[in-house]
């Protein structure tokens, strides 16, 4: 789960990160009385979306009076923001965060995220703040510093002066200054089950201070149960409507822009089904894996949410049942038939635990338009020419 | 011969009298797996399905001899159940449970590792030894016995590569699902050498995902080291890219993790890449002719 930017900075806030003033607001009205209490007297307007690039896509702009703020707000408060993150369709910005404007000495990089060969959190950093990291990483490795702090120790004084060190700060105000921040930061990517917090950039001011200009947080989906506070951060609009209806379902869905639905068991059969569809010359129109406790209700709705998207032209039903019960998808098939026009051909591919079952009880049902799939290339096959209209 | 399990593995339980930990254990008694009891605090003393249940994973080890424990608990006690079997000594944990925090494994792995226990998974299907012994959820019916070893990330991907080794006419020596966590424990760069080191096993399919660097550093480790023929495939070719926010991950392993990356890599291993898992079956029949 991701939050916003100004979600970041309020948790923050609560560890003693120190990051710039600033209000989230949901209006024009609403922007220019909060730079009126910030009071200046430069302040910036942020576009609030879950994406990076938004100063590249027109979304950060920086306001040097009270009427300055109300045209940008009016300007990036319902534009459709598109950035190198977003696909090409982008997102509607709905909520701003006005902020103080900062005294900009020099920017950073850094961020907390799982190494996994290491299996410890590392801290990331660079003296390349406010570019694009990939690049960086990409064109001069050498400017990108990793200290991994394993959680068992915690965050000790030589990760700190590792990063000070690593990061050429000799001022020793500074030194104690980022080694504070980062502890600080590592406290929040901790206790908080995050999966990543990213701070492009990090700067420092005159008084050699160090803030967190942006904040970007992402969260470990399994650890959110013991955090009912960033659970209530969630906002749904940020998210694909269909993925979050099938989510309730139990159900993984990717809406992809081809022509055969797909519903399988398993993430890697899904992927790997999709993979084949695609060897054979289709292509999937979605990635749909109904886990581990499909039953006949999911599956009908798995059906209905493939069938919303207007460029199927199939669909593949893949099972190899695990845990999961070909027979219960053979009920679920029949259920989505009687509850949505289903109005394509279904091939249909089940192995596994009860497929025998399974096949009689589709054999019974007698639906017009059902193939069956003998095993994962005669089905994929199948689909594809049916796909074509053969 | 095998790799980590075999007839005579006993195997505790932790999670036994849970709904998932009863299915499942009944499952694998029935394949003739030695269960010889299980863990439920509050419940030791008591008997489940004609085994006895201990209420510490201590107790279970010094009454039964288990070298083996399944885990089947609730995910927010997986970090738990894990460090209390390393503690107790047990020699392999096979975390069959989805959803475990990653905080949680990541420190339970780290004290598994101090205390010398392996682990396999979370989020795994377990690991099956062909007509001796399944500690997991996987469905037993469909791997025969024979000389194909198989590691894979994904569980049903498992069943499907196993499926099509058996109905080529050969068989599985022991197939392990590894989980696709981001933290997992044993993976390929373990198991690899298991598989080679053991007589049973003559060829080795391998099945990856998209995402972080473990199937790069298995090509390395052929390339060097493997003699048996090795049939791989990576899942995720056409998936779209990732959603995410930030880039730190991509960064800090120093590999974007691409199926063609990793593939790639497979091929110059000296692997048989298939593109299709479609393809696993009569890929290994190739690799076994070729012998």
């Amino acid at each position: 789960m991701n939050i916003h930017e100004y979600q970041a900075k309020q948790i923050f806030a609560k560890y003693g990160v120190p990051t710039p003033k600033g209000i989230m607001v949901e209006s024009v009205p609403a922007a220019v009385k909060a730079a009126e209490e910030l009071g200046g007297p430069v302040w910036v307007v942020k576009a609030q979306i879950h994406a990076g690039g938004r100063g590249l896509g027109g979304g950060v702009k920086l306001a040097k009076s009270i009427e300055e703020v109300h045209t940008l707000a009016e300007e990036i408060l319902g534009m459709t923001l598109v950035t190198h993150q977003t696909d090409a369709a982008g997102k509607l910005v709905q909520k701003l965060y006005i902020e103080d404007g900062a005294d900009i000495k020099a920017e950073y990089y850094l961020s907390v995220v799982l190494d996994r060969k290491l299996e410890m959190p590392s801290i990331v950093a660079s003296t390349e703040g406010g570019m694009n990291i990939e690049d960086v990483a990409e064109n001069t490795p050498e400017k990108i510093i990793k200290v991994p702090v394993d959680p068992a120790i915690g965050f000790q004084g030589f990760h700190g002066r590792e990063l000070a060190f690593g990061l050429g700060i000799t001022d020793k105000t500074e030194q104690k200054n980022i080694i504070n921040f980062a502890k600080k930061l590592f406290k929040v990517y901790t206790e908080n089950d995050a999966e990543m917090i990213e701070i492009n950039p990090l700067i420092r001011n005159g008084a050699g201070e160090f803030l967190a200009l942006d904040g970007k947080m992402g969260f470990d989906n399994s650890a959110l149960g013991r955090h009912p506070d960033i659970e209530a951060m969630r906002d749904l609009s940020e998210e694909d409507a269909d993925e979050v209806e099938a989510a309730k379902y139990g159900l993984s869905y990717v809406a992809l822009d081809g022509e055969i639905g797909c519903m399988v068991n398993g993430a890697g059969l899904a992927m790997g089904t999709m993979d084949t569809i695609n060897h054979m010359g289709g292509t999937p129109a979605n990635f749909l894996d109904v886990g581990g406790s499909a039953n006949a209700e999911t599956v009908a709705k798995g059906f209905e949410i493939i069938l919303k998207n207007p460029n199927v032209k199939a669909i593949f039903v893949n099972i190899f049942g695990g845990i999961v019960r070909c027979d219960r998808i053979a009920n679920g098939i029949i259920e989505a038939t009687k509850i949505t026009d289903v109005n394509v051909p279904v091939i249909v591919r089940l192995d596994g635990t009860n497929a025998p079952e399974a096949s009689e009880i589709l054999k019974k049902a007698n639906i017009s338009n059902l193939i069956v799939g003998d095993d994962l290339a005669d089905g994929a096959a199948k689909a594809v020419a049916a796909a074509k209209g053969n | 011969m095998s790799i980590l399990v075999n007839k005579d593995t006993k195997v505790i339980v932790q999670g036994f009298t849970g709904k998932e930990g009863s299915f499942h254990a009944e499952q694998c008694l029935a394949y003739g797996t030695k269960i010889v009891g299980g863990v439920t605090p509050n419940k030791g003393g008591q008997e489940h399905l004609g085994k006895p249940v201990f209420n510490t994973v201590a107790d279970a080890v010094a009454t039964t001899g288990a070298t083996v424990s399944m885990i089947f608990v609730p995910p927010a006690f997986v970090g738990d159940a894990v460090m209390e079997a390393a503690e107790a000594g047990i020699e392999l944990a096979v975390i069959i449970t989805e959803g475990a925090p990653v905080k949680d494994m990541q420190m339970a792995k780290a004290h598994a590792t101090k205390h010398g226990m392996k682990t396999l998974g979370p989020n795994c299907p377990g690991i099956i030894t062909a007509e001796e012994c399944k500690i997991g959820i996987m469905p037993g019916m469909i791997f025969k016995k024979g000389n194909v070893g198989l590691i894979s990330k994904s569980g049903t991907l498992t069943y499907e590569g196993a499926n099509q080794v058996c109905k080529e006419g050969f068989g599985i020596s022991t197939a392990v699902g590894i989980g696709g966590d981001p933290i997992i424990g044993l993976s390929y760069l373990q198991l690899l050498p298991m598989f080679e080191a053991d007589p049973e096993t003559e060829c080795i399919v391998m099945i990856g995902e998209i995402g972080g660097d473990l199937e790069i550093q298995a090509a390395a480790y052929i390339k060097e080291h493997i003699t048996k023929p090795v049939v791989a495939f990576i899942a995720g070719q056409t998936a779209p890219k990732g959603k995410t926010m930030g880039h730190a991950g991509a960064i800090v392993s120093g590999s974007a993790g691409t199926a063609a990356e990793k593939m790639a890599a497979l091929e110059a291993a000296g692997a048989t890449v298939v593109v299709s898992p479609a393809e696993i079956g009569q890929a290994v029949t190739k690799a076994m002719a070729k012998k």
